[in-house]
């Protein structure tokens, strides 16, 4: 019996516990929705968090790691909302390619999917990658091709409903950035030899007295250009959502429901123009890091 | 929002290496090797098409220039025979008139000889009439071979007038 006993209040606990988190989720909503003009709670939606947000349904805690201690340093592993969506993402391409390399495998002929998809890979090869780079780039394709589609389903993502932007995170742009930045001096490096490479930064036939200078402003180079990228993309899907969550959240500023049928247009217009800007920026981030590689294996200035 | 996360990095860079080395091998090669196969199906399709498109315009020359060929030679045949036919023909009539103009001329030269042979035998039976009427007449034999003389006689002062 006093088995039984502890077994029920245990059940209690717990289900006072949820009913604690459900009017603290409640409370919460309730206050950001009584005080909306101080647009904590955009920044909220958008930002990075340890929940999947599922209202009215719940939340989702998502698993923290760490900190651990690497090197000195201690860095948090949890999985976050981002790395999540991350996944989401990488499956979802996953499942897609693997059908269309499924196609492929049966017959030539690409099939309405397939053939919908090869448009894109067409493009990225033929449009972006062959003209910056050549011949060479033939190498590359894996990596552009998986980064033009990882970015594409990476903002494409943020347009689902309870999903959000992995790559409106300024570290998910900033990892693929750095994995930019590895590639391109790699790609350099694997041309002109390391030596050969960070010689041939600096344009030849120059005055003695320039080479400093043109040190200083091609080594900054080698870092602006993938920070530009990193803070490009994070900015573009970024704002966009911004701009969504603020047009909804007139109707709360306005305390009106007359307001709801302007907001609500707008917000779909831009969530339109999220679409055109999801393929935009990805189709930029491929298409510099593209040039960039090219620049550093065709260093003839 | 702004704030450095060390973790979302490194899941993401995980995240992008995993994923370009999966890709890789499941999605990106067969997907650009038979991209790349197809392409080259393509460009043999369109170059065996241009082959088969020149032999087949040399094939019609060809065939134009030996039937524009045998046009001429049958043309050519036709105009011999022609010319054959109109010889043969010619020939036969001027054969043909030969043989009339030759049978004409026999034919007469026989009408001729007769018509002397008919007055031979006239001049003798005029004559043999002649003696038996005046035999009659005179009622007087005279010596027929002196009879003839005196007709003969007679016939050709006949003639002579």
């Amino acid at each position: 019996m006093i088995f039984g006993l502890t077994t029920d209040s245990a059940s209690i606990h717990a289900v006072a516990d949820t009913v604690r988190t459900m009017t603290d989720t409640a409370g919460a909503a309730a206050a950001q929705a009584s005080n909306p003009s101080n647009g904590g709670w955009i920044i909220k939606h958008v930002a990075d968090s340890h929940t999947l947000d599922l209202l009215p349904f719940g939340e989702i805690h998502l698993p923290h790691i760490g900190p651990i201690q690497i090197g000195g340093l201690s860095i948090d592993m949890s999985i976050t909302k981002h790395v999540v969506m991350l996944w989401a993402a990488g499956i979802a391409l996953l499942a897609v390619m693997n059908l269309v390399a499924r196609s492929y495998r049966k017959s030539l002929i690409p099939g309405r999917f397939a053939g919908a998809i090869e448009m894109l890979i067409l493009f990225v090869r033929d449009d972006i990658v062959l003209p910056a780079m050549g011949e060479k780039g033939k190498k590359f394709l894996p990596y552009f091709l998986t980064l033009f589609f990882f970015i594409l389903f990476a903002n494409l993502f943020g347009l689902i409903p309870y999903a959000s932007t992995p790559t409106g995170n300024l570290n998910v742009t900033a990892a693929l950035a750095m994995i930019a930045f590895f590639v391109i001096q790699i790609a350099g490096i694997m041309q002109y030899g390391l030596g050969g490479y960070f010689k041939g930064l600096v344009p030849p036939d120059i005055p003695i007295f320039v080479i400093p200078i043109m040190v200083i402003v091609e080594v900054l180079g080698l870092f602006t250009k993938p920070f530009a990228l990193c803070v490009r993309l994070f900015a573009n899907m970024i704002a966009g959502h911004i701009v969504i969550f603020s047009l909804i959240g007139l109707i709360f500023v306005f305390g009106t429901i007359l307001i709801a049928p302007i907001s609500i247009a707008f917000a779909l217009f831009i969530e339109l123009l999220e679409i055109l800007i999801a393929t935009i920026q990805a189709y930029i981030f491929t298409i510099l890091t593209a040039l960039f590689v090219g620049m550093a294996i065709h260093q003839e200035h | 929002m702004l704030q450095l996360d060390p973790g979302v990095i490194i899941w993401t860079t995980l995240t992008f290496g995993l994923l370009l080395v999966v890709l890789r091998a499941t999605a990106w090669k067969p997907i650009l090797k038979a991209l790349d196969e197809r392409e080259r199906t393509i460009r043999q399709s369109i170059e065996r098409a241009e082959e088969t498109k020149r032999e087949s315009q040399e094939l019609l020359d060809e065939n134009r220039r030996s039937a524009s060929k045998a046009e001429e030679r049958a043309q050519r045949l036709i105009e011999e025979a022609r010319e054959f036919a109109e010889k043969i023909r010619s020939e036969t009539m001027a054969k043909a008139a030969s043989e009339a103009t030759r049978l004409i001329d026999k034919a007469r030269e026989e009408i001729e000889r007769d018509k002397q042979q008919a007055i031979t035998q006239l001049h003798g039976l005029v004559a043999e009439l002649a003696v038996k009427a005046a035999e009659k007449i005179l009622d007087e034999t005279i010596d027929e071979s002196r009879q003839k003389k005196l007709v003969e006689k007679f016939l050709t002062s006949l003639r002579k007038n």
